[in-house]
């Protein structure tokens, strides 16, 4: 089912939070390079998938291979240096931690991160505030520091949970140009988006999830001729 | 004779010195009990008997093996540490993922089996620990005769607590640990090793214990109970500051030792409850206490 150069390969994931089974053998992959979208409504198992991934889940039976790599029998700190980035839904910023120590929180897991004069470059605002509490920053500031700290790393895969998330549209287009700069970096990136016209615009291949389940998948090419089935199934 | 609030002033700056000397035993020993507690979330009774460990082992290296005040200073809290790793890798980390009363009864239980040991062989009476040549001795300030020793506990006792709210506050393990203690699954997610991370807090926060145990040796006698006497009020004293704040231990355990030490002049009867009176109070007032922060 997955092919076979992916990066990232999901077969069968199942997974549990305590007795409630949330994830129903969820199957998909991602080549080098890719921006993957997974669409759904809320409460599908999206938000589940990358946490099921990156092994805030424990409790999870199925394969999965990162870089040729099984990810299911690493332990949760040795799940980055497989070259995995985690940006959470709830940005995860600390708020006993500066600007600065947030960004530089995360351990560099492989050459080839960007250096912090790229990524202020890049995100202008939090050089400005370096200095600041973290939790100080506007919500669109955390959600940059939330990204930038993970470009450092190395990583070459991005789980991103829902980065427009209640954020002003100039901030969403803002994280849209971010997005498109790192893909021209090579950068691949899975992204949960409930904003649909947002992913619309970045995204190359789409996975679309209903009950725990990868129902539909297609290229982004593809989007005009599935327009019909996306409406039916998230109302959009 | 000068006089203060009708006290004798010599009376009032003795007072006050004892209970900054209190006060230091009491920030040292709340500082490590609060590193542990926001980290691993474990209440740590445990705390006063590695405190009773610190000073044992610091007599036990002399009577023994002849080893001076100066290397115990090093080695007893590297032995104690050592201890501390121990216990947090082979029993209280199986206890994360049940209630947090489990960690609670472990290191009591623990505390109660250390004593025990300690007094079947050495008996409840104190054993005296010589005060270091270097350190004999007293001088006269004037107003006060301040033995040399004393003035040293509260010189070490400052550099240690300032030595490790910088170490927290302005390194990188500092940051891992301040990261972890907010949210220590994501700290991992990011490639932290969260478990080793928690190990080390527990053998640094126990050898802290050790470290206030092998300063207060020639202060107080080495006894089983040393420990028991004084981890109650390093309780309250961590409740005061707010529970896992590093700064808030610090400072409270200074203040609390010196507004024991004020109550002896002006109410000595008052003296053993005072900081249990302020403990209820802070209770009733700020519930996360002094410097804690209200948690969501």
């Amino acid at each position: 089912m997955t092919r076979p150069n992916a990066l990232l390969s999901v077969s069968d994931l199942n997974a549990w939070y305590g007795e409630s089974h949330a994830l129903h053998g969820v199957n998909l992959d991602i080549l080098p390079g890719e921006m993957v979208t997974l669409v759904g409504r809320n409460g599908v198992g999206k938000t589940t998938t990358l946490r099921a991934i990156i092994g805030l889940i424990r409790k999870r039976t199925g394969a999965l291979q990162f870089d040729g790599k099984d990810l299911m029998r690493l332990p949760l700190h040795r799940t980055a240096h497989t070259g995995i980035g985690f940006v959470p839904e709830e940005r995860g910023i600390f708020a006993s931690l500066t600007v600065e120590e947030n960004l530089m929180l995360p351990p560099v897991v492989a050459p080839g991160g960007m250096s912090l004069k790229e990524i202020f470059d890049l995100f202008p605002n939090l050089q400005e505030r370096r200095n600041s509490q973290g939790t100080r920053l506007s919500g669109g500031e955390q959600q940059m520091l939330a990204m930038a700290r993970m470009l450092r790393t190395g990583v070459r895969l991005l789980l991103l949970d829902e980065p427009t998330e209640g954020l002003a549209p100039v901030i969403v287009q803002r994280i849209g140009e971010v997005l498109v700069e790192l893909k021209a970096r090579g950068m691949t990136v899975l992204l949960v988006e409930q904003n649909f016209r947002f992913a619309s615009r970045i995204a190359d291949r789409f996975f679309l999830m209903e009950h725990g389940k990868v129902t539909a998948d297609f290229p982004a090419d593809e989007l005009e001729k599935r327009m019909n089935l996306l409406h039916q199934v998230l109302g959009v | 004779m000068t006089m203060i609030f009708g006290i004798p002033i010599q009376a009032f700056l003795g007072q006050l010195l004892v209970g900054l000397i209190n006060g230091s035993f009491y920030a040292m020993l709340s500082l490590g009990l609060a590193v542990i507690f926001g980290l691993l979330r474990v209440i740590n009774f445990a705390h006063g008997a590695q405190y009773m460990l610190g000073a044992f082992t610091g007599y036990l290296l002399l009577t023994w093996l002849g080893i001076g005040y100066w290397p115990s200073l090093i080695l007893v809290p590297l032995i104690v540490g050592v201890i501390g790793l121990l216990i947090e890798k082979f029993a209280l980390s199986h206890l994360y993922s049940v209630d947090p009363l489990y960690g609670l009864l472990f290191t009591f239980g623990l505390a109660l089996v250390l004593e025990g040991i300690f007094r079947y062989y050495f008996g409840v009476s104190g054993n005296p620990y010589p005060t270091p040549d270097l350190l004999a001795g007293g001088t006269n300030l004037g107003f006060m005769f301040l033995p040399i020793y004393r003035g040293w506990v509260v010189i070490a006792s400052l550099i240690v607590c300032i030595g490790v709210w910088l170490a927290i506050e302005k390194t990188k393990l500092g940051a891992y640990l301040r990261a972890a203690t907010e949210n220590p699954q994501l700290v991992q997610a990011f490639g932290v090793n969260v478990p080793l991370l928690l190990t080390l807090t527990y053998g640094i926060g126990s050898g802290l214990a050790g470290l206030a145990g092998i300063l207060a040796a020639p202060v107080y006698q080495v006894s089983p109970l040393m420990g028991s006497n004084l981890i109650i009020v390093v309780f309250a004293v961590v409740v005061v500051g707010g529970m896992g704040s590093i700064l808030g231990a610090i400072v409270t355990g200074y203040i609390l030792g010196l507004a024991e030490g004020l109550t002896k002049v002006f109410y000595p009867e008052a003296s053993s409850v005072v900081i249990f009176v302020i403990m209820a109070v802070v209770l009733l007032v700020r519930p996360a206490g002094l410097f804690g922060r209200e948690e969501a």
